[in-house]
């Protein structure tokens, strides 16, 4: 009973793995497939033609573009908001950290759609306010920018700060009795501990502002990104030119997490070959 | 704050305390009260803003009220505001979409956190996180596809004899639950996973050395452990869903309107800002009460919540 139990398991959570990537392999699919209507039936033959059409599409290639400025300008803030705002935490305590962590991590609860109205009335009203014409206080990308950091930024802090539960304060302590500068010991000894932290944190937010929609389609302006622009195609005519976009994302992104993957690996062993080390060395130690 | 002072030093300590305030005040919470304001003031013209109309009014919350019609909710005819309705619905599905995720992701917890070799658990994952790379507007056309009236299912239905005509399978709030469930369930997995592989699976053995059935393990050990986890994930998933512009919009049916779609219309159809601000707070009020209620109901705390 116990094993037919265990197969059970085993049979249905393979069956989630397909349920999980089986619609996604049909959209791939039906990039290739000679049809105006992007779908895998009726197959009506092999063709290269939507990869083409895609390649074609210049409307594309721009939102393509805004994109990746707005994640790199999201990432870049996100990440300078999301360390300060962790270290302050670290080093503040009883209610006053209650609160200003509170604060921060009910950002990631807010939906999108709240997130940015409110970013554009408030920005557009200070705009209006100071009668000013200045670009930062109209519709558009750089409002999506700072919609986006306002809730990423948290995931960056929480990241940071599960970093800096490891970090050994002493260390600070040493450089400050040997004479280090404030600057020196920012630079060369809290700094290079994070590193880890603040790259997975760069790249959390680089993913989440390339997915977001929601804060978006409510600060934009008339911009385009990658995300609306096929959002609006699969509202609008709509062919497999998406669903060749589709795979090629796909495999981007299957790609890079396969060399995330092997390098995580690959630190592993390294790791574990380095922890035999010293026990054998602590070992023979004990033995002398 | 004065360790902080004594270890980085003035200027150091003055930025990164800026940095917080900027985003805490300038982007999250000056928005937030900006966007309260907003929803109490009328829509009026330019040449009228800040004049003597310019009063403060619960209008536009009363716009919910406006325009009612009549309908069926689980059988029972009602005459209902349309707006009331709409976000009764999105309430519930979004409930019913939570509900959902953890019956699919109870048992993959499960079967990851105890029955998997930690080997392939990286695999799995890895498996895991390919849908969660792909974007939600991508997730939701490919359910787009496959459930068209002529579509992949139908026809594998049609071939296997299960059916003899296409169905639409897009009809009501079906493709809008349908999508939300596919879209959002890797958010319940990680968390209540995250839970259970913190049991300790001596604790399940002794309940079935003493002869305990595997559901009764299940309720009283394994269920009971997972709370903060389940808590987690099911804040998640429903604030995902109740506040998803996308799914809705793309699976919805004629008949189906989700709140956010309202929201959306007021700003950008009627152009009426101040009532899209006074309905954007409800919707933040609504995910703001469930949290709380899932808080209380599972007696954890936020900051057990994000993690």
């Amino acid at each position: 009973m116990y094993k037919f139990r265990q197969t059970l398991a085993r049979v249905y959570a393979y069956t989630f793995i397909l349920y999980l990537l089986i619609p996604l392999g049909i959209m791939g699919a039906a990039a290739f497939n000679d049809n105006k209507t992007p779908s895998i039936v009726p197959w009506k033959g092999f063709t290269w033609r939507w990869f083409d059409a895609l390649w074609a599409d210049d409307t594309m290639w721009h939102a393509f573009q805004n994109t990746i400025f707005v994640a790199i300008a999201a990432s870049a803030l996100a990440v300078l908001v999301g360390t300060s705002a962790a270290i302050l935490i670290n080093s503040i305590s009883g209610k006053l950290r209650t609160t200003l962590y509170g604060l921060m991590i009910s950002t990631l609860l807010i939906p999108g759609a709240v997130i940015g109205i409110s970013t554009m009335i408030m920005w557009t009203k200070i705009g209006n306010g100071i009668h000013s014409d200045f670009i930062l206080f109209k519709p558009g990308l750089h409002l999506s920018v700072l919609g986006q950091v306002s809730y990423i930024a948290a995931m960056v802090m929480l990241l940071v700060l599960a970093r800096l539960q490891s970090f050994d304060e002493g260390l600070e302590e040493a450089a400050l009795d040997l004479g280090a500068s404030h600057n020196q010991v920012m630079r060369r000894i809290l700094l290079p501990h994070l590193y880890p932290a603040i790259g997975a944190g760069a790249a959390v937010a680089f993913f989440q502002s390339i997915e977001n929609y929601n804060v978006t389609q409510f600060t934009r302006g008339g911009a385009n990104t990658l995300t609306v622009y096929v959002f609006s195609k699969v509202r609008s005519g709509i062919t497999p030119t998406i669903n060749a976009l589709a795979l090629m994302l796909m495999i981007v992104t299957l790609a890079l997490a396969v060399v995330y993957e092997i390098k995580r690996r690959s630190r592993a062993r390294v790791e574990a070959a380095r922890e035999a080390e010293a026990r054998r060395a602590a070992a023979l130690e004990e033995a002398f | 704050m004065g360790d902080m002072f004594r270890r980085y030093g003035k200027s150091a300590t003055f930025i990164i305390c800026l940095i917080t305030a900027f985003w805490l005040l300038m982007l999250v919470i000056l928005p937030n009260v900006t966007l309260l304001e907003s929803s109490f003031r009328p829509l009026l013209p330019v040449t009228e803003i800040g004049g003597p109309n310019d009063q403060y009014t619960f209008a536009n919350y009363l716009k919910v009220f406006n325009g009612s019609i009549d309908t069926t909710l689980m059988g029972i005819p009602v005459h209902i505001p349309v707006h009331v309705l709409t976000f009764t619905l999105t309430l519930f599905y979004s409930v019913v979409v939570t509900l959902l995720c953890f019956v699919l992701a109870y048992p993959l917890s499960y079967f990851m956190a105890k029955i998997i070799s930690p080997k392939s658990l990286p695999t799995m994952f890895l498996l895991l996180f390919v849908p969660l790379w792909v974007s939600e507007v991508l997730r939701a056309f490919a359910w787009w596809i496959i459930l068209a009236l002529k579509g992949p299912l139908s026809s594998l239905l049609v071939w296997l004899h299960l059916i003899d005509q296409p169905i639409r399978w897009i009809s009501g709030y079906n493709g809008v639950l349908i999508g939300l469930v596919y879209t959002y369930v890797l958010f319940m997995i990680f968390p209540v996973y995250n839970a259970m592989s913190s049991l300790d699976s001596n604790q399940i053995e002794a309940a079935e050395d003493l002869g305990s059935p595997w559901w009764r393990t299940h309720l009283r050990i394994v269920l009971p452990h997972c709370k903060p986890g389940i808590a987690s994930g099911a804040v998640m998933v429903f604030m995902l869903s109740a506040g998803s512009l996308l799914v809705p919009t793309i699976l919805g049916s004629t008949t189906s309107q989700w709140f956010t779609q309202t929201i959306q219309q007021w700003m950008f159809d009627a152009l009426d800002w101040n009532t899209a601000a006074a309905y954007a707070f409800l919707l933040l009020l609504m995910c703001t009460l469930f949290v709380s209620l899932v808080m209380r109901l599972f007696r954890v705390k936020l900051a057990d919540i994000a993690k």
